[in-house]
């Protein structure tokens, strides 16, 4: 992303806060092409990977009294559907495979992203783009397939006065185009603001009267985005929610 | 000097910071007032909370990309 403001001043800055998340090609060579192995598909594969691990692991025993490896692979699956239940309704829990896809990734690449020298997939708005246009796609797609033209009623707001609707009307459409948006941009600027911020503060580091206070700010961050991982993919996987919900029943 | 005025730009966008800072501030306040009135409604409202969270909190990112950009893109 910036490679220009290598500034190697007095004992300050000597890394970019942005440098951790240029993508490189593991294997040589400089071009990225489209079937290049780079650190962000290595990092996507390692979640996959992650994931495939933890639930088959997880669920190989089905004992009753679950082991410890179980209760975790349970715990996920009974979390992640109660959300969809309460959320979006009894009839979205066909959705609930996806949903659980989508939040377990997301889990994933997170707090992978949180070992040091690892690479952070979910920081790039490629990846997060690709997630949010995926669930608008599927949304739109539901709600007409299920309600016919009865899904523009989701623009039609029939409890406003009737000169208002109109301009309600052209509200809603922007609102819905922009929920991709909004809902991808969220997550990897997130991400990506925690990461750079944990980095400047590695940065003041160098410096030897303030490194104590660097030492102590790096800790607290790093604690902060433990937490702000997994609610973000927490909030990203509710709002997949809300808006299948909108899809399921778009009565105003 | 253009791209200093890309700099001051980034920490005029960084405002927007604060101003997401104040909203969700509110939010949480706000549920937590209402949870401890009626602490047993609390529960149930965790999700509405992160929801109201998430979109206050959506506006403070765009504001931060708006710094990227000047930062990095322009």
């Amino acid at each position: 992303m910036a490679s220009e403001a290598h500034g190697a001043e007095e004992g300050g800055l000597v890394f970019h806060p942005m440098d951790q998340f240029i993508i490189k090609p593991l294997f040589g060579g400089d071009e990225i092409g489209l079937f290049t192995v780079t650190n962000a598909t290595l990092w996507m594969a390692l979640a996959v990977l992650g994931i495939i691990v933890m639930m088959v692991i997880g669920t190989r025993s089905r004992a009753i009294v679950p082991s410890r490896s179980q209760s975790v692979a349970e715990l996920a699956y009974g979390f992640i559907y109660k959300m969809v239940e309460d959320v979006a309704g009894k009839d979205a829990v066909k959705f609930f495979p996806y949903i659980m896809t989508l939040f377990m990734f997301i889990v994933f690449a997170n707090f992978l992203g949180l070992i040091p020298m690892s690479f952070t997939t979910t920081s790039h708005f490629a990846v997060t783009v690709v997630l949010a246009l995926l669930v608008f796609l599927t949304v739109t797609i539901v709600g007409f397939v299920k309600n016919g033209m009865g899904f523009l009623g989701l623009f039609w707001v029939s409890s406003a006065p009737l000169a208002l609707r109109p301009i309600l009307a052209i509200i809603e459409l922007i609102s819905y185009f922009v929920r991709p948006v909004s809902h991808s941009i969220r997550l990897a600027g997130n991400v990506m603001a925690g990461h750079a911020v944990i980095k400047v503060f590695a940065g003041f580091a160098a410096i030897a009267v303030v490194s104590p206070v660097s030492v102590v700010a790096i800790t607290a961050m790093y604690g902060l985005e433990v937490l702000v991982s997994f609610i973000q993919a927490y909030v990203f996987t509710i709002l997949t929610c809300v808006y299948l919900k909108d899809a399921l029943h778009p009565s105003h | 000097m253009e791209g200093q005025l890309a700099h001051i730009g980034a920490g005029l966008a960084a405002i927007g910071s604060g101003a997401a800072a104040i909203g969700v501030g509110n939010v949480a306040g706000n549920y937590l007032a209402g949870a401890l009135r009626n602490p047993s409604a609390a529960a149930s409202q965790t999700a509405t909370l992160f929801i109201g969270i998430a979109f206050a909190e959506a506006l403070g990112i765009f504001s931060f990309l708006v710094a990227l950009l000047l930062m990095f893109a322009v």
